[in-house]
């Protein structure tokens, strides 16, 4: 093993392995880009009102170029007011909501994670639920989202400093005692809402919806889905590390608590925005890391990317049947689980050797 | 003089206290293996030096300056640490479980570059494991991860390699060519330290050895002086006898 070392072997076989690995990342961000790009065509040009394919490029398209104007006005209301901003929506929220889940998979070392680990989704649905409670508008039930998300993942982030353990464990216990809190506290807002109009309202939210959502309502949420997105992208070798355990990435030099730190707010101000948006969306952030990393391998350094577009295209999809199989839309937290599960077991039963 | 501990204290949970008292040094090229039975807290002493636990008091010092003020990353390009084996959640890669040695110099912000694949590369061709460098970490034999393991140390680039029990869950033949592995990188001028269960590994090492015992007292010297006959069956409660052996050319351990 140490007695011969051999200087004559591999070497020069290394480059042109490592150039087979490039390509095959690109081939992948290639096709799926090409994917999501005739995706999110497709989302613009089917539903109730349905558009010529070729029109809704045109459509598109004509914002940027000149093209003559074939197209009526109706036709281009709906590309832009409706579809436009929910289709973006549903690129932008599958494609934070993977990347937040691959995220937590990484820092808790466990493939079976999903972002609401901390409690994010539970605290926004409190927060959500409390303002239809008030009968709030459509905004401040968004604030009271986003806060109570941040909220909860507070007081969980917070149990163990206050008993002393710091640890990963403690952490991830204290996760699961929040969520549970909340959905405790939401069944008591749901027990005393009003039974005709709010129960009604918080049920629907509660299992999420592309279907009001405008650009004016996304923007002020846009930086704080989009800066940690960038955030996590430029630190994901830190991921890596992270991954091997709070020893080892110690060993390596990493600032285990600043780092890890950092990876959990941006990962709950990720999800805190997206499900203050469009309510909670389950599975996206378990299952779609998981179809990366059965692609393109486990190193984050190239798994992340390919887990974003994934996510979105999964959600496009999902947003396109929701509003194409029956004539009642159907919420996306239905499709994502239906869909979702017997996806995952699938890829459960194509990854049976890794897993252990 | 590369890494010198001054009068190491720890405890758990100020009850029990692990070691009291601890002093060693070790210079370039040499080898400490730490003895001491189960529970003793050999993997306690070891994680301190690693930087990974506080000592309650004393202090530790790398080429002169306190690691205690060092930035974590710096102690990171000092000492190298192989863990027991574990089994991370993920298959990466053996290519990139070793480039991940080259953490500390990779900014938080950046991925390694190809100098780094160059370097994690020439480590596993060091390791003579190049047929195991696009395997998945995870389905590889418990005696390859070590190598790996080590691997990684080395393209960490450290002064320091420590190890911790290196020979567990290894095969009787694995355990001796791990030994000699280590021999082998003290020569190259690692300073390397080692815990193990398995006093022989301290004769054909022939470095230091400290001996931790119940009652967190560490004694420190070299292996053919300080593992006597006495010093093992105490130690062990076991009636042990050491010989010299012509054709192994070292003492050996016998119980009887």
């Amino acid at each position: 093993m140490t007695d011969t070392v051999k200087k004559t072997s591999a070497l020069s076989t290394l480059n042109g392995k490592s150039r087979s690995n490039k390509w095959e990342f690109a081939l992948v961000i290639a096709i799926s880009l090409i994917s999501l790009f005739v995706l999110f065509t497709t989302s613009l040009a089917v539903g109730r009102y349905s558009i010529p394919f070729d029109y809704t490029l045109k459509i598109l398209f004509s914002k940027i170029f000149f093209i003559e104007k074939v197209w009526g006005d109706i036709q281009e209301a709906v590309v832009f007011n409706l579809r436009l901003p929910r289709s973006t929506a549903a690129v932008l929220i599958g494609a934070a909501l993977s990347l937040s889940g691959a995220t937590y998979q990484s820092i808790f070392k466990n493939p079976l994670v999903s972002p609401d680990l901390l409690g994010v989704s539970g605290g926004a649905c409190v927060g959500a639920a409390i303002a239809i409670l008030m009968s709030a508008g459509s905004t401040i039930i968004q604030l009271g989202a986003f806060a109570g998300g941040l909220i909860a993942v507070g007081i969980t982030v917070s149990i163990p400093t206050l008993i002393r353990n710091t640890s990963t464990i403690i952490l991830v216990l204290s996760g699961i005692v929040i969520s549970s809190l909340m959905s405790s506290i939401i069944s008591i807002i749901k027990f005393v809402a009003d039974t005709d109009t709010q129960l009604a309202e918080i049920t629907y939210w509660l299992m999420g919806s592309f279907a009001s959502i405008s650009f004016i309502q996304m923007l002020p949420v846009l930086p704080t889905i989009i800066i940690p997105v960038v955030i996590i992208l430029l630190m994901r070798y830190r991921l890596n590390v992270l991954s091997l355990g709070d020893m080892e990435a110690k060993s390596l030099g990493i600032n285990l608590g600043y780092t890890r730190g950092i990876f959990i707010l941006c990962s709950t101000l990720i999800t805190a925005g997206c499900v203050s948006l469009s309510g909670t969306i389950g599975w996206v952030g378990l299952v779609i890391p998981h179809t990366a990393r059965m692609i393109i391998g486990a190193d984050n350094k190239r798994m992340l990317p390919v887990t974003m577009i994934f996510g979105g295209i999964f959600m496009l999809a999902i947003d396109i049947l929701s509003r194409t199989i029956t004539s009642a839309e159907l919420r996306l937290g239905i499709l994502t689980g239906i869909i979702g599960a017997p996806f995952f077991l699938f890829i459960l039963f194509k990854q049976k050797e890794q897993l252990k | 003089m590369i890494l010198e501990a001054k009068n190491l204290s720890f405890s758990y949970q100020k009850s029990r206290t692990i070691f009291n008292n601890v002093s060693f040094r070790i210079d370039a090229g040499e080898i400490l293996t730490i003895l001491g039975t189960n529970g003793a807290g050999k993997s306690t002493l070891l994680n301190c030096i690693a930087n990974m636990y506080k000592p309650d008091s004393g202090e530790i010092l790398l080429n002169g300056k306190r690691m205690s003020d060092m930035d974590i990353s710096d102690v990171a390009k000092l000492i190298g640490y192989v863990p027991q084996l574990n089994s991370p959640a993920y298959g990466y890669s053996v290519l990139e479980y070793v480039v991940m040695g080259r953490t500390p110099y990779i900014g938080a912000f950046s991925t390694p570059g190809a100098e780094d694949y160059q370097i994690a590369n020439e480590s596993i061709e060091k390791m003579d494991i190049m047929h195991l460098r696009d395997k998945p970490y995870t389905q590889i034999s418990g005696g390859e991860q070590q190598q790996v393991q080590i691997a990684r140390s080395l393209a960490q680039q450290t002064k320091i390699i420590l190890l911790d029990e290196p020979t567990a869950h290894l095969d009787y033949g694995n355990q001796f060519r791990v030994v000699e592995m280590i021999r082998n990188l003290a020569k190259e001028g690692y300073s390397m330290i080692m815990t193990t269960h398995n006093p022989e590994h301290a004769f054909i090492l022939t470095g230091k050895v400290a001996i931790l015992n119940r009652d967190g007292m560490l004694c420190v010297g070299c292996a053919e002086d300080t593992l006597d006959a006495g010093t093992l069956s105490e130690l062990y409660a076991l009636s042990i006898k050491t010989k010299y052996d012509a054709d192994a050319k070292r003492k050996i351990c016998i119980v009887c």
